[in-house]
């Protein structure tokens, strides 16, 4: 056995039994979307199951706005950052973004790389996750700074990380995606399989399937490059809506809140599950529950 | 850069909403008039789509005693992107920042550009690395303005909210903001749904708020990401359609904001 090397990092994700990443080569094919819906359905897996959410997306950070929770402050404590929690003192969604940490959502974050790569380090050794059956991390675009940080610093904890890829059909996506696939080669990272997002629209008036953005590209490239082909999903303007709109508390609203904590109940899960999304959406994570079973065997807590 | 007239960066913020679709048409569109020497570089060195749209993406990069020479679309067009120097499209380029600034400025001092009308810089996501590089490299010079693009759901309004702070922090001047994929009409029923609903106003809001103009909406039509992924020029294949109309317009306008009318 390898001698794991001890470092804040690895102590600190000690208690995380899967880590999955979820990444793409190109921008804007959805990967927080899936990074959110993994999340959401992860937790809904058991009833007893905690999922954390990291956003190491640090120039354009998504997570808060989709998961509703816009405008959170992070909490200090002497045991480190308390994550932001989703879904209340139920806290078995926990969520970590560069958003919380923004005065305003309008303020750029202007970082090079080692900027990035320390607040990435920092993401990863002083967030009180507590235990977590799954972490997962969603990523920007290319494979660049973020990328190489996450997986240098994680090098301890090699053995529990994963990727789950997402692409678009068409050509330009793909390429992208091949790029991100041969990260994932290069850093030795078990790829779970692959997402097609945005395969057609359905128009909402007559029911004809249109292929915005072409359609079978992500399941062709699956086949040919030996990936689980985890399904495909097509624009849902349902969901979109749901992730866009997702309602922050007022600042009063926040202020009253507990550490951390949110009022509402769980409500983004239960709309959630309502959108034509979630049943396509189910079968794609049960297929990553299984892929993981067979890629990892689920580590002892010691 | 001295020989080139006028340099125009197209930025987003977030990705996937159409910077390099659009640099391409804004190449093609200046480029119409063969009078007008174009250049389009490619600075997304992590995912270069440029080539591809472009229909070039099979060729390499010729050095010469001048330097690198660009890839010539047609003659009065040439490209640079790190796509023209990788061994395989399906390499990753796993470069942390400085190295992608070296490339970078290279792009800028190393590539014969020659006597350039119009030079257009198609960037990544965010505001990072390439956007400050290409600022700081470009300062000197001056940068005439900034495209940026967006789509019209909030998600993407957030990041280019972003955006358009990093433009005022360095100082350079937003020509105009650009809606892609602003509604779309079934070639079955012929009704305009929206695809990517802008919850929040979209990209008209989000220009009157932050006081830049709006450039104008691009429909989403699916022949446009088909031209991309096979290298044709869409408003060539397409002149009649809503959105090559919608395009035209809004180079028109680009080009009164550059007062080059």
């Amino acid at each position: 056995m390898n001698v794991v090397e001890d470092t804040p990092v690895s102590r600190r994700l000690r208690s995380v039994k899967h880590i999955v990443i979820v990444c793409s080569g190109k921008g804007g094919v959805g990967k927080s979307s899936v990074s959110t819906q993994l999340a959401l359905s992860l937790r809904a897996s058991s009833p007893t199951a905690r999922v954390g959410i990291l956003d190491v997306d640090l120039t354009g950070p998504s997570i808060p706005r989709m998961l509703g929770l816009d405008g959170h402050p992070v909490h200090q404590s002497s045991d480190g950052w308390v994550p932001v929690y989703a879904d209340g003192s139920a806290a078995r969604l926990a969520c970590m973004s560069v958003g919380f940490l923004l005065k305003k959502k309008e303020d750029s974050v202007v970082w090079r790389g080692p900027k990035k790569n320390a607040m990435i380090r920092q993401f990863l050794s002083d967030v009180r996750w507590g235990e977590l059956d799954y972490l997962v991390i969603d990523t920007p675009p290319g494979t660049s700074d973020e990328h190489l940080s996450l997986v240098e610093h994680m090098a301890p904890v090699h053995a529990r990380i994963s990727a789950v890829l997402v692409t678009t059909p068409q050509a330009v996506a793909l390429l992208d995606a091949m790029k991100c696939l041969s990260f994932t080669r290069a850093t030795s990272i078990p790829v779970l399989g692959l997402v097609e997002n945005m395969s057609g629209y359905v128009c909402p008036c007559c029911g004809e399937v249109s292929n915005v953005f072409s359609t079978g590209g992500g399941e062709e490239m699956a086949r040919r490059e030996g990936l689980t082909f985890l399904g495909s999903l097509p624009v849902d303007t349902e969901l979109v809506t749901l992730l866009d709109a997702a309602e922050a508390e007022s600042p009063e609203e926040l202020a009253a809140l507990p550490e951390g904590g949110s009022r509402r109940s769980f409500g983004l899960l239960e709309r959630y599950e309502r959108t034509p999304t979630a049943p396509l959406f189910k079968k794609i994570a049960d297929r990553i529950l299984e892929r993981l079973a067979s890629v990892q065997q689920a580590p002892s807590t010691s | 850069m001295s020989s080139v007239k006028r340099k125009i960066l197209v930025l987003s913020g977030k990705g996937g909403v159409g910077k390099s679709t659009f640099t391409a048409q804004l190449g093609w569109a200046f480029a119409a008039d063969e009078n007008v020497q174009t250049g389009i570089m490619d600075v997304d060195i992590c995912g270069p789509s440029i080539p591809t749209i472009l229909g070039i993406a099979s060729e390499q990069v010729h050095a010469s005693s001048s330097g690198w020479s660009p890839v010539y679309v047609q003659d009065n067009l040439g490209v640079m992107s790190v796509g023209f120097m990788l061994p395989s499209a399906k390499d990753a380029i796993m470069w942390r920042g400085p190295k992608k600034n070296g490339l970078i400025s290279q792009f800028l001092k190393d590539v014969d550009w020659g006597d350039l009308d119009y030079l257009v810089v198609d960037t990544p996501p965010g505001t990072s690395d390439e956007h400050l590089s290409i600022v700081q490299y470009l300062k000197e010079s001056g940068i005439d303005g900034a495209v940026v693009i967006t789509t019209p759901q909030e998600v993407a309004l957030q990041d280019v909210r972003r955006e358009i702070d990093f433009c005022n922090k360095v100082g350079i001047r937003v020509l105009g903001l650009v809606e892609n994929m602003s509604g779309f009409v079934c070639p079955n029923c012929k009704t305009e749904s929206q695809i990517f609903k802008p919850s929040t106003g979209g990209g008209r809001r989000l220009a009157q708020d932050m006081g830049v103009e709006f450039l104008g909406a691009v429909p989403l039509d699916p022949r446009i990401g088909k031209s991309a992924d096979y290298g044709v020029s869409f408003l060539d294949e397409y002149p009649e359609s809503p959105a090559s109309i919608a395009y035209l317009d809004i180079i028109d306008k680009i080009k009164q904001q550059l007062g080059d009318v």
